[in-house]
């Protein structure tokens, strides 16, 4: 019980830094970003490659920081012309890009699945008794807590952090009063992709990588957003955290229903609460 | 530009008189003579089968899509649920085309009347996001519920029984079923077209244009955009019931958000905004993926290229453009 819910928590973590991510881009560049799932690929492989020469730690900075650079050159070449325009379309954009990327990642690192080489130190588990418990899995917790804490933070204190909360409210506004909101979207995606490259490398350690490895977390970081209301950051950690947990609980009793469960979570939330455990009123009502 | 008088069919200024009416004359006695004139420049008629059936799913979104604003990016669901429905009828209940097309409809149907009043309260990008999640639910059912949908592998074991009429059994090779296709193709461009032209259908375009004064009005926009969206998942279904006859097959690929985004890039492709857009988008569509698939195996990338080209170049889509260049 204690194991599923763990195992549950873990994955819920992917899904709730991917459902960060994808928040903070849906709140302020108003885009569905469907590529969210290939940029974390990328982090991932990108890892993976540089890992023999920096080492795992290493990657874990360089490689997302490197997976910023592609985004922001997504951001400003194809994205940027679609502002303001309707929604579907930059939602077509990324969906044309994440299988252009996907095949991209196939053609460069192969279509089978790669194992990710953690070190030794992190693969051992702690305690016989607690055997689920590796290092690693304690590095992925604290690092997750670690990088919302300081976005929250940055977001909170910080003077980008302001102005990105205050354009999700009114960009217009921010706007006239001399922000510069082409740099800010710019910023916002970049912290997005950020991560969405961390949880491509902290999912590569635990999940092993695979080129399609964006889609299976994607859908239920959606999910996450919804659950916890769009428009709310501590939302999708929070729905994030439930939809994992229960698809772990779900796994160990009831396999079958594992990915179904956290749809049917959905469907309730909408019925009863249809903005989301935390979501704003009156956003895209 | 978008005015709800412009995109009224009826009211479209025609180029000449009766252009519109000798292009669609001409588009139809295309479409009749499909399997005469289609094997001769080297294509096969099941080919066409599949253009009109994407072209109806792809009708059947634009209802929802590019006439009532609403941004469904799930309806590959409701494809799949109507492909499903027609094997699962086949197989455990009586192998009757008709029957069974009902069937594959109604429960395509069914499951957009269930999932519209969750999402029609959404506007804009949150009604994709609920819609694909909605959608990707149907895909986990149809994988994991194995004793059932034969889970990964895929609905098998039904193939395209004979159409009895009149006491006798007409087996359907690729024309005749073709132009069974056609008949049900050309029916729900008829129904689509009288929806338009109706009340209801100005209603719809009015909630896409301006959702606060049609509220004003007293006119309930919550349920124009689930009506909408039953219609067109009622659609949708009837071309997957039709594709599953004409594979003889239902996959959980039927049911993938790829497939939705096709039937939407299939809609911005031949222009939202145009009555005859879906047919063009999907004769494009089908044809790039039948050849891109057979020249390449990275023909994903190039159908994203496709996405990501449409969206940057031809935002209103062919139709559009050609529309918007005969004006100025």
């Amino acid at each position: 019980m204690l194991y599923s819910a763990f195992n549950g928590l873990v994955v819920g973590i992917f899904y709730a830094l991917m459902a960060l991510g994808l928040s903070l881009i849906l709140g302020l560049n108003g885009v569905i970003n469907f590529a969210h799932g290939t940029f974390m690929a990328l982090g991932g492989y990108l890892a993976f490659t540089l890992e023999p020469y920096i080492g795992f730690w290493g990657g874990l900075v360089v490689a997302p920081l490197l997976a910023v650079v592609v985004g922001l050159a997504v951001e400003r070449f194809l994205i940027r012309p679609l502002y303001g325009r309707d929604p579907l379309f930059s939602l077509l954009l990324t969906f044309g890009l994440a299988m252009i990327m996907q095949d991209v990642i196939r053609t460069i690192w192969g279509s089978i699945g790669q194992p990710f080489a953690l070190p030794n130190y992190l693969n051992s588990p702690l305690s016989s008794s607690m055997f689920f418990l590796t290092g690693f899995r304690l590095v992925v917790i604290a690092i997750t807590v670690l990088v919302t804490g300081a976005l929250f933070a940055v977001l909170r204190y910080s003077r980008i952090g302001i102005r990105i909360r205050a354009g999700n409210a009114d960009l217009e506004t921010i706007s006239s009063l001399g922000v510069n909101i082409f740099f800010l979207r710019a910023a916002n995606f970049g912290i997005g992709i950020f991560l969405a490259g961390v949880a491509g490398i902290l999912a590569a350690g635990q999940l092993g990588l695979s080129p399609t490895i964006g889609d299976s977390l994607i859908m239920p970081a959606f999910v996450a957003i919804i659950v916890g209301g769009v428009g709310s950051l501590m939302g999708s950690v929070l729905g994030g955290l439930i939809i994992g947990i229960a698809s772990g609980l779900t796994a160990a009793f009831f396999p079958v229903a594992q990915e179904v469960v956290i749809y049917v979570i959905m469907a309730v939330v909408l019925v009863i609460r249809p903005r989301g455990l935390l979501g704003q009123e009156g956003l895209f009502e | 530009m978008s005015s709800a008088l412009e995109t009224r069919p009826s009211s479209r200024p025609a180029p000449s008189i009766g252009g519109r009416e000798i292009s669609a004359a001409i588009i139809w006695l295309a479409l009749l003579f499909v399997p005469i004139w289609l094997p001769a420049i080297g294509g096969f008629t099941d080919l066409a089968s599949r253009v009109l059936i994407y072209a109806m799913a792809a009708t059947g979104l634009n209802l929802l899509l590019g006439y009532t604003g609403g941004l469904s990016f799930g309806h590959a669901a409701y494809f799949g649920l109507g492909a499903y429905g027609t094997g699962l009828f086949i197989i455990h209940v009586i192998p009757s085309m008709p029957l069974a097309l009902i069937a594959g409809t109604l429960l395509g149907g069914i499951g957009g009347i269930l999932v519209g009043p969750m999402v029609m309260k959404r506007k804009g990008i949150y009604f994709s996001m609920i819609t694909i999640a909605f959608g990707q639910m149907f895909y986990f059912l149809a994988v994991r519920w194995n004793t059932v949908t034969g889970g990964e592998d895929g609905l098998t074991g039904f193939s395209r029984v004979p159409l009895h009429l009149a006491g006798e059994s007409i087996k359907l090779g690729p024309a005749r079923f073709y132009y069974v296709v056609l008949a049900l193709f050309a029916a729900v461009m008829l129904v689509v077209w009288q929806i338009l032209r109706s009340p209801m259908g100005h209603a719809f375009v009015a909630t896409r244009e301006n959702t606060t004064r049609l509220r004003f009005l007293g006119v309930a926009v919550d349920k124009q955009i689930w009506v909408a969206f039953a219609i067109s998942a009622f659609i949708t279904a009837l071309a997957g019931s039709l594709n599953a006859m004409l594979t003889a097959f239902a996959s959980p690929d039927d049911l993938q958000w790829q497939l939705s985004g096709s039937f939407v890039v299939i809609c911005v492709l031949g222009g939202m905004r145009s009555f005859w857009g879906p047919f063009l988008g999907a004769v494009i569509y089908i044809a790039a993926q039948d050849y891109l698939s057979s020249v390449t195996q990275n023909w994903m990338s190039y159908i994203g290229l496709i996405f990501v080209l449409s969206v940057l170049f031809f935002p209103q889509g062919l139709l559009g453009f050609i529309k918007g260049r005969g004006r100025s």
